[in-house]
């Protein structure tokens, strides 16, 4: 599953990790994280991310 | 006793009460040649209001200023529009001298002031589209998370159409006048690029969308008061329109030549690179590290098209200067260049290897191969460097 990097701060979203502290579930692919879900390091939107 | 500092009336109901850095020339690794301010701003209403406040040592003076308007105790809320200590600074002795009823912060910024501070200080959270009824003002908050920081916001105060953007849309410039109607267009284009290039560049693809997305808040937008540099009464549109151009990064027909040198033979080479440059019609700067400041570098390479490097090998390793500037344009990471390597060595001569990695990882798009001289160059290597300049001159040429 590809992993998304905050273009923001540099923050990267593994899928097989999800993130626990903001409430992702391991294994939830970046498709399937709400829309409405922002970096937890720096507070920014998904459309700030892109694939890496 | 008759306080020196005064406050600045800046419309009918808000006061400058600010502070004014003559002699800072060093803004954590920036450097500030005309100084800086930092801009706090006192609304009047039935809640008294202070927004922002200043660098720690500038505490004495934001009060004398907030005094010459209205007894500081009178203040009755504290809004904290950003956490960096230079605007937060003055933050604790400010709560601790004036006891406000409430301070305001973002969800972010809350978090990081309590990193900073280490205290147990309640702070009410705003969001973006929360409004506050001073009482006669009614303000609006935008938080504008990285911009440049997670606790980044601004605060619109409605009826006077003022817009407080702490950091955004500053400049690191010193004066008298408080207004940028006031100062010279030239300076002020400088200067706001130089701070845009230096604090916000890597932050681009927001400050875009951040101005897509403006006229959607309806502000009725009269000034903008940020928190570094002049106010913007007139035409604040100005600023915006060189934030849109800076944050679009198209490349220009210029490039930037930066180098170190030891003997003088990456020197000779950055000439004759230079040189080729010219002989195809692209300007070109030419930046010796070792008078040239890294925070000069990435303003030069702002608007550029181009960035060639020299270092020569030193232990194996670039060129310590070389090193630095690198690793600070990296970070700003500047888009769309093209660009070549060069440098003089001794035995080994890794340097020019190590800045073809650094240039790739800043997706700077190689013209042509590296040019590297065995201890001094002869003019065969330096026709090289002038090739080299060209070649970086017509990759140049093909993206405009
Ligand atoms: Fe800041
Ligand atoms: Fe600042
Ligand atoms: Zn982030």
């Amino acid at each position: 599953m590809t992993k998304y990097e905050c273009t923001a701060c540099g923050f990267i979203y593994d899928p097989e990790k999800g993130h626990e502290g903001s409430g992702v579930a391991a294994g939830t692919a970046w498709e399937d994280v709400p829309e409405d879900w922002v970096c937890p390091l720096c507070g920014v939107g998904k459309d700030m991310f892109e694939p890496v | 006793m008759k306080d020196t500092f005064r406050a600045l009336k800046i419309s009918e109901n808000v006061y400058w009460v600010g502070a004014i850095d003559w002699g800072l020339r060093n803004f954590h690794g920036y450097l500030t040649s005309r100084g800086s301010t930092y801009n706090a701003f006192l609304i009047l209403a039935d809640k008294v209001t202070l927004v922002d406040t200043v660098k720690e040592p500038f505490f004495d003076e934001m009060m004398a200023r907030i005094r010459s308007v209205i007894e500081p105790d009178r203040i009755d809320y504290v809004i904290s529009n950003h956490s960096e200590m230079d605007h937060s600074g003055a933050l604790p002795k400010t709560i601790a001298a004036v006891r406000p009823e409430k301070v305001f912060a973002s969800s972010m910024g809350i978090k990081a002031l309590s990193s900073h501070f280490h205290w147990d200080q309640e702070i009410t959270k705003l969001s973006t589209g929360d409004t506050l009824d001073l009482g006669g003002a009614n303000l609006r908050f935008i938080e504008a998370r990285m911009l440049h920081w997670p606790d980044s916001m601004f605060t619109f105060y409605d009826e006077e159409g003022i817009l407080f953007s702490n950091d955004a849309f500053g400049m690191h410039l010193a004066s008298s006048e408080r207004f940028a109607d006031e100062l010279d267009e030239t300076v002020l284009r400088y200067e706001a690029a130089k701070y845009y290039a230096n604090i916000l560049l890597h932050l681009s693809p927001l400050i875009e969308r951040l101005i897509d997305k403006l006229p959607g808040f309806n502000l009725n937008l009269k000034m903008i008061a940020p928190d570094h540099g002049p106010l913007w009464r007139q035409d604040p549109e100005t600023i915006i329109g060189w934030y849109s151009e800076w944050a679009a990064q198209k490349p220009t027909s210029k490039a930037v030549v930066v180098y170190d040198t030891m003997w003088q033979s990456t020197a000779k080479m950055a000439r004759a690179v230079a040189d080729g440059i010219i002989s195809r019609g692209v300007q070109v700067k030419l930046l010796p590290m070792e008078g040239s400041h890294r925070s000069d570098v990435i303003t030069e390479v702002l608007d550029a098209g181009a960035l060639v490097v020299g270092s020569p090998t030193m232990n194996n390793q670039l060129y310590p200067t070389v090193a630095d500037v690198l690793t600070y344009i990296k970070g700003l990471r500047p888009r769309g260049l093209v660009g070549a390597a060069f440098g003089s060595y001794g035995w080994s001569g890794e340097a020019v290897g190590h800045i073809e990695n650094a240039l790739a990882e800043m997706k700077v798009e190689l013209a042509c191969e590296s040019v590297k001289a065995l201890y001094v160059p002869e003019n065969d290597v330096l026709a090289r460097c002038v090739e080299l300049g060209e070649k970086v001159a017509s990759a140049l040429g093909a993206k405009l």
